[in-house]
């Protein structure tokens, strides 16, 4: 009664390979091009090569860049409908040579073909046709927003096709070209799409493809004419694109590494909980950006569960990833299969214990045992550190807040799954939980529906659904804000008036800068008004702590938080005059009109607070799968100069509006307007530490800001250099950064939207449902 | 041919000891926890995790049918049938096959054939001297909806008529009201009743109404001293899906690992194909090990089963897709 070899043919992959002659052109402009070298790309299951794949030299970079260039005119004016017919015909196309593309990609990267037939190929098939569907509904669905033009797009070896298709099908279902880097290990299955491409008749230069190794992905990072960087990879790669981007203007999309919890509870379904373990990391051979590798056990179940797993662990079979009964197949190469043995070397040598499977691993080929480490401390390297491999380490927690702890101690915050048999227990913790997706009594779930994305290091922007768009699509650019003509300060002022020394707003209270320096602070007319505090890094620290401790914000009501909104407003309107005439007199442009906008836009933020909501996402699973927009956390604004009230307002009440908390940096030239108005938010109920107010010199605060690591988020309104500075230090911990040059129209209301979205992060909550 | 070797056959199968049963834990009943949307994702999974082909798979085939109870359950049975049964049950495999294979010299027969009360002496004169054990279904088969009493006699009837096995009926009333003492004071009279018969406690899980349910079931049954626990009546709207296979072989293994009795398990309605029951196989030896991919251990009700596998052997031998007209109807 033994399984037996239960091999898929491989013939006609092969003979695929061979047609064309084993050496893989690059696909540009439509055409399929000879490379000029070639480097091996090998079965990692035996060892052996199977094609040579094209190095793509830097003038075949520019060719394709050109072409993507030059079909995007064209491309991004097609009706949705006409864009939509090729996403549908991709998706025929990848459907009527599934196993084709499922052979190729386990030949290539050593996945199981039960993975790549029944999970990878129908994913990719359900990715173009919903895309098929978000290209005829664009103009609809986003009728401010247009393409963003030319992306260059680098995926990684895990999941080949798959990431293509992430990347591809939103690309081009929102109008723009692409040009697509597949990882050096595994570019056979995009190469055979190109093929696709020019079948269904794609016009040329929308896709291209160019293979080859880091110094390719380096070249399309670098380049000039590329207005969006996509990127699925690791943190490290992720950080380095992020500096050498930072300041070009490039749109950026990471998805980046992670080590997320699977969490078990003592009323979970234990059967089922290691099934889903088993799921969650020996999935793909634990080559998952969202691996469920951190095992967290309530401890009274902890030994039960343990046991369950080891005998469930001497039940896998490893082996051939063309034998259909073969759950773990091959190592992507063996450079990582060394860097998982030295990972597991280090979690012994540091105490933990190791315990793998009875069974033989085969002795050829690139392979490691499913491999399960206990009395693991959160200080383990092994705990900290992505293994990407088959690898899981498993701790205990005594109570849900432990376990929200825990699940939260990592840079990390890609994915999480809980199990537990009690919904109020596992909706509290799946909102507790910092990661992009959360999977209730499920792991590993995805569909084209839903947005995939981290937070923290996992990195920004989401991939799948709606909310995945928007990554593809720009804002159209608004009218130019309305020329103000400059008024004169009413005469006069108060007569014997007392010295007053504005100060920084740090936790509710006002605080003296550290520095003991103030900055002086003229009118418009060259007149001294005042003396404002020079905050320093410090002040900054300050300030950022009390964010941190105001975190609770962000789990409160969004009635409650319309509610202070408003009452800002009401305390704002009631001192109109004195707030017009302060605005005047620095800004030398009539205040009273800027405060009344104010006014309206808080009133604005305060309705949004309680409506910016989150969907129910159409998957396939039985259950639903909620998107829910969540405070980015902690949120430093740098706030434009120019409407010094507005854009005070406009950024940091759109982001409380939201439930983050803030440290904002008002105006350096006009600070004067802001440090009066903590008065109007210590008298609206704003819990301290909500805004904080931090005057100063933009540029050197700024840096502060970005280079915090308890900085979640970064907003920047000034100049190109300042622009440059904070999307380079944000690499400090992959924060996102919303940086600006040019003077945005603060006075349309239209980008509100975009301010409350810039503010949030998707949250997918998969729940399945039936009793 | 290689397929003797692939059916591992033992000279001697250990001896088993049956499950005497404990007493009735409450606290094991109420903590069953059963998450249906994971264990539908196993249910589908496991049976595209795993696969046999070629000689392997006529061996598990063979195995499969040494796992049969070949069942005719219907109100126009008579002895005349039952005879046409008992005789496929002997050689339930056309000779010319099985020496083809190279199995000439295993006794390949099926596990029991299951009938109704009235038929048991027709059935236990037929399969006189074969080895076959004669099953019966009681207890009110199939809604048990008759006095406590008349089911105690009746199990007592078929084990004085010859029956080495009884099925019998749970009372679902007791699984939907959760009057678990109530469903273990009537198994463990049936199995007082049985004495040496094997006792097949059926759950009827198409009627529990949950998964959880199903798995409470089993715990009480097991505990109540059931030799198997077996899925259904075959006359459930929905029969033996791997849903409940996957839920009752769990907690088999639970009461093992609990009690170290080792509880059998019988799918039963709805089996129909070969590829079906090498799924069933594949769930037992996946979940439970090789010991429940035996008859001792593991059963599979079913009539028409039987005809799909010799057709799928005769595929197995010549490559060309078989007709039943070329194999003995049971």
């Amino acid at each position: 009664m033994d399984y037996g070899p239960a091999p898929e043919a491989d013939a006609p992959a092969r003979g695929w390979i061979t047609a064309h002659e084993g050496k893989m052109p690059l696909f540009i402009n439509g055409q399929f091009v000879p490379g000029s070298a070639h480097f091996e790309s090998i079965n990692p299951a035996d060892g052996k090569p199977l094609a040579q794949i094209s190095q793509a030299t830097s003038a075949q970079v520019d060719a394709a860049v050109s072409a993507a260039r030059a079909a995007f005119e064209g491309w991004s004016a097609l009706s949705g409908h006409a864009r939509a017919r090729y996403l549908y015909a991709l998706a025929r196309g990848i459907q009527r040579h599934s196993r084709l593309f499922a052979v190729l990609e386990t030949l290539d990267n050593g996945k199981s073909i039960r993975e790549t037939r029944d999970i990878d190929i129908p994913l990719v098939a359900r990715h173009f046709y919903h895309h098929a569907g978000w290209a005829q509904l664009r103009d609809t669905e986003f009728p401010d927003h247009g393409p963003v033009g030319v992306v260059g797009q680098i995926i990684p070896w895990n999941f080949p096709l798959l990431m293509l298709a992430w990347k591809i099908a939103p690309a081009l279902a929102m109008g723009n070209t692409v040009v697509l880097k597949p990882a050096e290990f595994t570019s056979l299955t995009a190469i055979r799409f190109g093929e696709l491409c020019a079948d269904v008749g794609l016009p040329p230069g929308v896709v291209n493809i160019i293979t080859g190794d880091g110094k390719v992905g380096a070249m399309l990072t670098g380049h000039p004419d590329i207005n969006k960087i996509a990127f699925t990879g690791s943190t490290e790669v992720g950080r380095i694109i992020r500096g050498v981007t930072a300041g070009s203007g490039k749109k950026l999309s990471l998805e980046l590494g992670g080590k997320s919890p699977f969490m078990v509870f003592e009323d979970a379904d234990l059967d089922s909980a290691v099934e889903g373990v088993v799921d969650a990391i020996w999935f793909n051979q634990g080559q998952v950006c969202c691996a469920g590798s951190r095992l967290l056990l309530q401890e009274n179940i902890a030994e039960r569960m343990l046991t369950k797993l080891r005998a469930r662990m001497e039940t896998l079979r490893m082996g051939d990833p063309l034998d259909k009964a073969v759950d773990i197949g091959a190592i992507i190469a063996p450079v990582q299969l060394e860097k998982i043995s030295k990972l597991v070397e280090q979690g012994v040598m540091e105490g933990a214990q190791c315990w793998q499977p009875s069974w033989a691993v085969p002795k050829q080929g690139c392979f490691f045992p499913p491999t399960l480490f206990t009395n693991v401390s959160p200080a383990a390297t092994i705990a900290q550190v992505e293994i990407f491999g088959p690898v899981l380490v498993s701790m205990t927690f005594r109570t849900p807040d432990e376990a929200v702890a825990l699940a939260n101690n990592t840079p990390y915050g890609l994915a999480a799954s809980i199990w537990s048999d009690n919904l109020n227990l596992s909706l509290d913790v799946a909102r507790k939980v910092k990661a992009g997706t959360v999977w209730i009594n499920s792991t590993n779930l995805f569909d084209a529906s839903s947005g995939f994305g981290g937070y923290r290091e996992s990195g920004y922007g989401r991939e799948g659904g709606k909310e995945g768009l928007y990554e593809y699509l720009k804002l159209k650019a608004a009218p130019p804000p309305p020329e103000r003509t400059p008024v004169k300060p009413s005469a006069g002022g108060v007569a014997f008036a007392i010295d007053r020394t504005p100060k920084l707003y740090i936790e509710g209270k006002q605080a003296r800068p550290d520095s003991g320096y103030s900055i002086a602070i003229q009118g418009a007319d060259g007149r001294l008004l005042g003396e404002v505090g020079e905050g320093n890094r410090k002040d900054i620290r300050n300030a950022v702590e009390a964010a941190l401790k105001a975190a609770g914000w962000g789990f409160s009501h969004g009635h409650n938080r319309a509610q202070i909104l408003y009452y800002i407003a009401e305390n704002l309107a009631a001192r109109a005059d004195e707030f017009g005439d302060r605005l005047t007199r620095l800004t030398g442009f009539e205040g009273r009109e800027e405060v009344a906008q104010s006014v309206e836009r808080l009133f604005a933020y305060a309705a949004w607070a309680d409506k910016y909501e989150g969907v129910v996402h159409s998957t396939p699973l039985r259950g639903v799968v909620m998107a829910i927009p969540e405070p980015i956390g902690v949120m430093g604004l740098i706030c434009p100069d120019e409407y010094p009230l507005l854009g005070f307002v406009t950024t940091v009440m759109a982001a409380v509006a939201m439930g983050n908390t803030v440290v904002a940096v008002p105006s350096e030239r006009y600070p004067l307007v802001i440090t009066d108005f903590y008065q109007v938010l210590d008298t609206s109920d704003v819990p301290a530490g909500v805004i904080n107010i931090i005057t100063g010199k933009r540029e050197s605060l700024a840096k502060v800001l970005a280079e915090h690591e308890n900085v979640d988020g970064l907003w920047y309104f000034g100049d190109v250099e300042g622009v440059k500075q904070i999307e380079a230090a944000s690499v400090s911990n992959m924060k996102q950064t919303w940086a600006e040059s040019t003077p945005q129209n603060w006075v349309n209301p239209r980008s509100e939207r975009e301010f409350l979205r810039r503010a949030t992060q998707i949250k997918n909550i998969w729940t399945p449902y039936g009793e | 041919m290689t397929t003797t070797k692939r059916l591992g056959v033992e000279a001697s199968p250990r001896e088993h000891e049956r499950n005497p049963g404990t007493t009735l834990d409450l606290g094991w009943v109420q903590e069953a926890r059963i998450n249906k949307s994971a264990v539908e994702r196993r249910a589908a999974t496991l049976i595209t995790r795993r696969t046999v082909k070629k000689d392997w798979q006529a061996a598990w085939l063979l195995r499969a049918i040494t796992c049969i109870d070949l069942t005719t359950l219907a109100g126009d049975d008579t002895p005349s049938n039952v005879q046409r049964l008992c005789a496929k049950a002997r050689q339930p495999v056309r000779a010319d096959l099985l020496e083809a294979i190279g199995v000439a010299n295993l006794p390949v027969k099926v596990g029991a054939v299951c009938v109704y009360h009235n038929l048991i002496p027709a059935a236990v004169e037929a399969l006189r001297g074969s080895g076959i054990p004669v099953a019966a279904v009681s207890t009110g088969f199939p809604a048990a909806q008759n006095p406590l009493r008349l089911k105690i006699e009746e199990i007592k009837e078929s084990v004085a008529a010859g029956a080495a096995e009884i099925d019998v009926v749970i009372s679902r009333a007791h699984v939907l009201r959760g009057e678990w003492s109530a469903l273990y004071d009537e198994v463990a009279a049936f199995r007082e009743a049985c004495g040496t018969a094997h006792l097949k406690v059926i759950l009827a899980t198409g009627e529990l109404g949950t998964l959880r349910h199903v798995s409470q079931a089993s715990r009480v049954s097991m505990m109540a001293g059931a030799d198997f626990i077996k899925t259904s009546t075959g006359k459930e709207s929905v029969n033996a899906t791997l849903q409940f296979g996957l839920v009752m072989t769990r907690d088999i293994r639970e009461y093992r690992d609990r009690t170290g009795y080792e509880v059998g398990f019988k799918p039963a309605g709805g089996i129909r194909t070969a590829k079906g029951a090498l799924d069933w196989l594949i769930l037992m030896k996946e979940e439970l090990g090789l010991s429940w991919t035996r008859s001792i251990l593991f059963r599979i009700g079913a009539s028409a089963l039987l005809t799909d596998i010799e057709r799928q052997l005769s595929h197995h031998l010549t490559g060309r897709y078989a007709s039943d007209r070329y194999h003995p109807m049971p």
